[in-house]
C-alpha cells in the first residue's frame, strides 16, 4: 500500500479534484441534459420524459426568442465596440506619450469592478432624470435625450455601453501587449520609404495581430454567453423582457417560475453555444501548433 | 504621427515651425486630447460615485453630477454601512461584508492550495494519461455555470448546506479548481525539471520537493492565483444569488437588494456609498497589485 501510494503519489494527489470535477462539472451536465428530457417543474423527476418536448418548447417561448437574439445583438455589437475602441485606445497608448501607465490604469480599474457594481453605476448614469442627461440638459442642450434604460429599442446599448466600459481595459491591454510584440524594424522601413503612420497600421500591423483578434473574440465571446449579473443589476431584463438575455431567462426558469425542464433544455442550449464558439477555436489553434 | 517616426525623422531644416513640424504638433494635440476623452470615460462614472456619496439628497436632486459636494457629508456612509434596510431587515451592509469576508478568505486559500497541487502533479510528476486528466480538468473553465445550476442547488440541500456560507464555500473551491490548476500547471512547467530531478535521487518525496522547491520559486504566480481568485469569488453574483438566503448573502447580493428594491425612497447617496463598500477590497487590491492583477486577468478571462 506505501509503495503503491509512492509510486502514484502524483495521481493520488489529483484524484480529489479529479472526482469533484467528474461529479460537479461532467456528472452535473449530464443530469441537467437528463432534466431537460423530462417535464420537471419544481423538483427534479425523471419519471416524466418527454423527448426534445422541452427544446421544441423553448423555441417556441416569445421571452426565449428575445432572449436568444438579444445575446447575438448585444454580442454583436459589444465585440464591435469593444474591439474596436479597445484596439483604437491601445494604438493611442503606444504613441511614445507622457504617463502612459496613468493611462492605462484609467483604462484597466474598471476591470476590478464586479458586473454588478458596473451596472448600478451606469444605471444612474444613464437615469434620465439624475444622470448624464440631466448634466447635458444643464449645459445647455436641453433637446438632448438619453432614454436608453426606458426605451425597449435601445436599452440594448445601455448593455454594451456598461460592458465596454467594465471589458475594454482587458481587451486594450491585449492589443498594446500585441503592438508591443511588433518588430521595430517595420516602422523603421516605412518610415525610410515614406508610408503614413496609419497605412501601416491598417495594412501591416493590424493584420499581424490577427491572432490576438481571434484571442479577443473568443474571449469575449464566451463573457457574452454567460452575461447574466450585468443585466441584472443594470436593466433586470427590462423594460418588459427586452433586455433579456440566455442566462436571465434560465435562471428565472429554474429559481422562480419552477419550470426546471425548460430551464434546463435553455441551460443546454448555452453550453452548446460555448461549444460552437469553442470548437472552431480550439481546432485552429491545434491545427496552428502542429 | 507616430512616435516610432517621430525618433528618426530628419531634424527640421530652416526654422522650427515647418510644415512638417506644425503637423506633428498637431498630431500629437489631437492625440491627447483623445486620450483625455478616454479618460474621462473611464475614470468619470468612479469620480461621480465617490462625490455622489458624499453630498446630501437635496443637493443631488438639484442636479450637478459633476460637482463636487458643496456640503459634504459622511453620514451615507454611516448609513450604508450600519443602517439601510436591505430586505426586511435594517442593519446596513457590514454583516454582508463579513459574510464576503468569511465565504471569500477560506475559499480563495483553499483553491489556490488546490490548484497549486494539482498543478504541480501535473507539470512535475506526468504520467501516462496526465495530459488526458489536465484537459478534463481545464475543459471546467469554459463551461457557463448555468449548466450545473440547478444540480448543485439539489446537492447542497441534500448536504444541509443550502443558504449557508460553508455551501458557497465548497461551491467556490469546487468550480476553482479548473481555473487555478490551470494557471499553476502552466507556469510549473517552466520550472527546471533538473531541480526536481536531483531532489528527487536525494530521496525527496512529493510534498517535500513541493513545499521546499517548487513554491519557493513560485511566488509570483501564487499572488496572481490569488488575485484572480479574490476578485473572482468576491465579484460572484451567479452562485451567490442561487444558494445564499438573506443571512448568509454575500455583498454583491445585498448591493443589488439595497440598490434594485422598489420599497421606500431612493437614497442614491447612501447607495453609492454601498457600491463603493462593495467594489473597494477588490479595487484596492488592484491598486496596490496592478500588474499582477492584469496576469490574473488575462489568465481567468476565459472562467465564468
Amino acid at each position: 500500500m506505501r509503495r503503491f501510494l509512492q509510486r502514484h503519489v502524483s495521481q493520488v494527489a489529483l484524484s480529489p479534484s479529479l472526482a469533484l470535477i467528474a461529479i460537479f462539472l461532467y456528472g452535473f451536465i449530464a443530469y441537467t441534459a437528463a432534466v431537460s428530457t423530462t417535464n420537471s417543474k419544481a423538483f427534479p423527476r425523471f419519471d416524466s420524459f418527454v423527448g426534445l418536448e422541452q427544446y421544441w418548447r423553448l423555441f417556441h417561448t416569445p421571452r426565449w426568442h428575445v432572449a436568444f437574439t438579444n445575446m447575438f445583438l448585444f454580442g454583436g455589437l459589444f465585440l464591435l465596440v469593444t474591439i474596436s475602441l479597445g484596439l483604437l485606445i491601445a494604438i493611442l497608448i503606444d504613441q511614445r506619450i507622457r504617463a502612459e501607465s496613468f493611462f492605462r490604469s484609467i483604462v484597466m480599474y474598471p476591470m476590478a469592478m464586479s458586473f454588478v457594481v458596473t451596472g448600478i453605476i451606469w444605471q444612474w448614469l444613464l437615469n434620465p432624470t439624475l444622470g448624464i442627461e440631466v448634466m447635458v440638459h444643464q449645459l445647455g442642450f436641453t433637446s438632448f435625450r438619453l432614454d436608453w434604460l426606458t426605451n425597449p429599442d435601445t436599452v440594448i446599448w445601455a448593455l454594451v455601453v456598461a460592458a465596454f466600459w467594465q471589458g475594454c481595459g482587458l481587451v486594450m491591454a491585449l492589443f498594446l501587449a500585441g503592438l508591443r510584440g511588433i518588430d521595430e524594424d517595420i516602422w523603421k522601413a516605412a518610415a525610410v520609404d515614406g508610408i503614413p503612420a496609419w497605412r501601416v497600421y491598417v495594412y501591416i500591423v493590424i493584420p499581424m495581430l490577427a491572432p490576438v483578434f481571434l484571442t479577443v473574440v473568443v474571449l469575449l465571446s464566451l463573457s457574452i454567453v454567460r452575461a447574466f449579473d450585468l443585466v441584472v443589476a443594470l436593466t433586470n431584463g427590462g423594460p418588459g423582457v427586452s433586455s433579456d438575455l440566455p442566462s436571465v431567462f434560465m435562471f428565472d426558469m429554474a429559481f422562480r417560475r419552477t419550470n426546471l425542464g425548460l430551464s434546463a433544455a435553455s441551460a443546454v442550449v448555452m453550453l452548446g453555444t460555448v461549444l460552437a464558439i469553442l470548437i472552431p477555436y480550439l481546432y485552429v489553434e491545434t491545427r496552428e501548433r502542429a | 504621427m507616430s512616435a516610432p517616426i517621430d525618433a528618426i525623422s530628419r531634424p527640421a531644416r530652416s526654422g522650427w515651425l515647418t510644415p512638417r513640424r506644425r503637423k506633428a504638433i498637431l498630431a500629437r494635440g489631437v492625440l491627447y486630447l483623445l486620450l483625455a476623452i478616454v479618460a474621462i470615460f473611464f475614470a468619470g462614472p468612479l469620480y461621480i460615485l465617490l462625490s455622489t456619496s458624499f453630498k446630501t439628497m437635496p443637493e443631488i436632486q438639484s442636479g450637478g453630477l459633476m460637482t463636487l459636494p458643496h456640503e459634504p457629508t459622511v453620514q451615507p456612509w454611516i448609513t450604508a454601512w450600519g443602517e439601510a434596510c436591505i430586505g426586511i431587515t435594517c442593519g446596513g451592509l457590514k454583516g454582508y461584508f463579513g459574510n464576503s469576508m468569511v465565504m471569500t478568505i477560506p475559499a480563495v486559500l483553499i483553491s489556490v492550495m488546490i490548484g497549486a497541487i494539482n498543478g504541480y502533479a501535473l507539470a512535475k510528476w506526468p504520467f501516462p494519461g496526465a495530459r488526458f486528466v489536465f484537459a478534463a480538468l481545464v475543459a471546467g473553465n469554459f463551461v457557463p455555470f448555468q449548466v450545473v445550476l440547478a444540480p448543485v442547488a439539489v446537492t447542497l440541500r441534500t448536504l444541509g448546506l443550502f443558504g449557508s456560507v460553508e455551501g458557497l464555500i465548497l461551491i467556490h473551491v469546487i468550480y476553482g479548481i479548473p481555473i487555478t490548476t490551470m494557471l499553476f500547471r502552466n507556469f510549473f512547467l517552466s520550472v527546471p525539471n533538473d531541480l526536481i530531478k536531483a531532489a528527487r535521487i536525494d530521496g525527496a518525496g512529493f510534498f517535500w520537493i513541493f513545499f521546499r522547491i517548487v513554491l519557493p520559486l513560485s511566488p509570483s504566480v501564487i499572488v496572481v492565483a490569488l488575485i484572480l481568485q479574490f476578485t473572482g469569488i468576491w465579484n460572484d453574483f451567479l452562485f451567490a444569488v442561487s444558494f445564499s438566503n438573506p443571512s448568509s448573502a454575500p455583498m454583491t447580493v445585498a448591493l443589488n437588494n439595497l440598490v434594485n428594491s422598489n420599497f421606500g425612497v431612493k437614497e442614491y447617496n447612501v447607495h453609492m456609498a454601498a457600491t463603493v463598500i462593495a467594489a473597494a477590497p477588490t479595487l484596492i487590491l488592484y491598486i496596490l497589485l496592478g500588474r499582477y492583477f492584469l496576469r490574473g486577468m488575462t489568465a481567468g478571462a476565459v472562467k465564468g
